[in-house]
C-alpha cells in the first residue's frame, strides 16, 4: 500500500444504470385517496361513507387498482387490528367527535360539511402513512381493508 | 493549603527539559474545553526539574521526602474514589530533612512505557502526569503536570473493503461498500451504495459516524453513543440500478483512535451507519462497524504522482492510466 499525503478519492467503479429502470416508471408507486364522502341511511341511523380508491405497481397487492367503500369505524377496525398483530406504531385517527353525536347542537353535528372534510382529510393521512410500511404490507387486515368489498369481522387475523 | 500564617510553605513548579522544542497537542478536558498539552509517544524519556520555592524566605521547610512520579491511569467517572494505575514510575529528589533555601531538583524517567493513547471521554477517563509530592506531616504539597500521548500506527497489512448486501424482503435491497475496514484519522472514506430494488418512497440518504464508548464489565456493563457526524449523501428518490457515491472526508471530525479492551475497563469504537429516511420519516439503518488508527507524519510524494491520481474521477479509466504512468516513470527516472 503506498504511502501518500494524499488520500485516493476516485469513485468506485458501479455498473452502468440501465435506461429502462432509469427512465421506467419507478416500483414504489402507491397512492391511495379517501374521497366521495356519502351520507347513507335515513334519521338517527345515517352514518357517512368514504371512497377509499388505491392505485400502485407493488407486488404485495393483489390489485393494482381497487376501490371501496368504509366508514369512519372500519378505520378504527383496522387500527386496532395493526395495534394487536404487527409491531409498527400506528398513527393516530382524526377525532372520534363524540360530542358531534349529541342533540341540540347548532350544526349539523356529524354531517357538518367542513367536519367531514376535515375528517376525510385525516383518513387518507392515516392510510397513506400506513399503506406505505412494509410491516404493516404484511398483514391481513390491511389488505381485507383496501381491496375487499367489505369487512369480515371474522377473519382469521395473519401474515399475507 | 496551610490556614496558619506561622510555619513554612513552599510553591513547587515542574518543568520538562523540553518544554521549548516539544510538539504539544490539543486535548478535550472533562468539561469539554480544549487545551494544549505537551505530546510523548511511547518509549519516549520525560525529563526536567521541580523547582521548590519557599514561601517566606529565611524560614526552613521540614519535610519526610521530596520525590517525582510518572503516572498513567484510568479513573472511572461512576468510581472516581478508585484509580487504575496502569504505570507507575517514581523517583526520589531528597530525603527526609530541611530546606533552607529554594531548590532545583532533576530527574529523568528513562524510555518510559505509555502503552495507550489518552482519552477523555463521557464517563471514563485515561490520563497521564507527572506529579511531585512534598511530604510533610499533616498536609503534602503537590503539583501535576498533565501531558498528552498519541499511539501511533502503520498502514495495516490486511485491510479489506466491507461490502455487503443488505435489504428488506420485497421492500428495499441495496448493496454497500466502503473502500476499506480500517481508516487513519486523515483519511478518507470512498464508497457506494447501490440500489437493486427500491418499493418504498426514500426521501433521502445519510451516513453517520458513531462513537460508542463502553464502560465496565459483565453484568454492568454500559454504552454511550455519540452521533460525531451525520452527512447527508443522497437528496431525492432514487430507483433501481442506480448508484450514489460515498466521499467522507474524516479530518473534519473530532475522532480518536479505535481502543479496545484498554487495560480491561473501557472501550471505544466507531461504526458508520448508514440512513435511510422515507417519506413518512421512517427509518432504515444498517451499522458497520470501522477501526480508526493514528497515523505519524509523513514526507510528502511528488506531486506529479498525486496530482494524476486526484485527476482521475474514477479507478482505471483510460486517458488517466497513461498519465498515472507517465508520472510514475518521471519519479524513479
Amino acid at each position: 500500500m503506498t504511502d501518500s499525503a494524499v488520500a485516493d478519492t476516485r469513485r468506485l467503479n458501479s455498473k452502468p444504470q440501465d435506461l429502462t429502470d432509469a427512465y421506467g416508471p419507478p416500483s414504489n408507486f402507491l397512492e391511495i385517496d379517501v374521497h366521495e364522502p356519502q351520507i347513507v341511511g335515513v334519521g338517527r341511523n345515517r352514518y357517512t361513507t368514504y371512497g377509499v380508491r388505491m392505485r400502485t405497481n407493488l407486488p404485495i397487492f393483489k390489485l393494482k387498482d381497487s376501490c371501496v367503500r368504509r366508514r369512519y369505524s372500519d378505520f378504527e377496525w383496522l387500527k386496532n387490528e395493526l395495534e394487536r398483530d404487527s409491531k409498527i406504531v400506528v398513527p393516530p385517527l382524526p377525532g372520534k367527535a363524540l360530542k358531534r353525536q349529541l342533540p341540540f347542537r347548532g350544526d349539523e353535528g356529524l354531517f357538518d360539511e367542513n367536519f367531514i372534510e376535515q375528517r376525510r382529510v385525516g383518513l387518507e393521512q392515516f392510510i397513506n402513512r400506513i399503506a406505505g410500511h412494509p410491516l404493516a404490507q404484511n398483514e391481513r387486515c390491511l389488505h381485507m381493508f383496501l381491496q375487499d368489498e367489505s369487512i369480515d369481522r371474522n377473519y382469521i387475523p395473519g401474515k399475507v | 493549603m496551610s490556614f496558619f500564617s506561622f510555619g513554612q510553605s513552599a510553591e513547587i513548579d515542574v518543568v520538562l527539559n523540553d518544554a521549548e522544542t516539544r510538539k504539544k497537542a490539543e486535548h478535550k478536558t472533562e468539561d469539554g474545553k480544549k487545551d494544549k498539552y505537551f505530546l510523548f509517544y511511547d518509549g519516549e524519556t520525560v525529563s526536567g526539574k521541580v523547582n521548590v520555592t519557599l514561601k517566606n524566605p529565611g524560614k526552613r521547610l521540614e519535610h519526610q521526602g521530596i520525590k517525582i512520579e510518572f503516572v498513567g491511569q484510568i479513573e472511572l467517572y461512576y468510581d472516581k474514589g478508585n484509580h487504575h494505575e496502569f504505570v507507575s514510575l517514581v523517583k526520589d529528589l531528597a530525603r527526609p530533612g530541611e530546606m533552607t533555601q529554594s531548590q532545583t531538583f532533576d530527574f529523568e524517567f528513562t524510555h518510559v512505557e505509555k502503552p495507550y493513547e489518552s482519552y477523555t471521554g463521557q464517563n471514563v477517563k485515561l490520563r497521564y502526569f507527572l506529579r511531585a509530592t512534598v511530604i510533610r506531616r499533616l498536609n503534602d504539597i503537590t503539583k501535576e503536570l498533565d501531558i498528552v500521548v498519541h499511539t501511533l500506527s502503520t498502514y495495516p497489512e490486511l485491510n479489506s473493503s466491507i461490502k455487503m448486501e443488505v435489504g428488506i424482503e420485497d421492500c428495499l435491497h441495496i448493496e454497500f461498500e466502503y473502500n476499506k475496514s480500517k481508516y487513519h484519522l486523515k483519511d478518507v472514506i470512498v464508497g457506494k451504495i447501490y440500489f437493486l430494488l427500491v418499493r418504498i418512497k426514500i426521501k433521502h440518504m445519510e451516513i453517520d459516524i458513531i462513537k460508542r464508548e463502553t464502560t465496565g464489565t459483565g453484568p454492568s456493563v454500559y454504552h454511550e453513543n455519540d452521533t460525531i457526524a451525520k452527512y447527508e449523501i443522497m437528496d431525492g428518490a432514487p430507483v433501481r440500478g442506480e448508484s450514489i457515491p460515498i466521499r467522507l472526508f474524516l479530518a473534519g471530525y473530532d475522532l480518536t483512535p479505535t481502543m479496545r479492551d484498554i487495560n480491561k475497563k473501557f472501550s471505544v469504537r466507531y461504526y458508520l451507519n448508514l440512513v435511510l429516511i422515507d417519506e413518512e420519516e421512517r427509518r432504515y439503518f444498517k451499522q458497520q462497524e470501522i477501526t480508526l488508527w493514528r497515523k505519524g507524519d509523513v514526507v510528502r510524494k511528488s506531486m506529479s504522482h498525486q496530482a494524476a491520481i486526484a485527476s482521475q474521477r474514477f479507478e482505471g479509466s483510460a486517458a488517466s492510466e497513461s498519465a498515472l504512468e507517465k508520472a510514475a516513470k518521471e519519479e524513479s527516472g
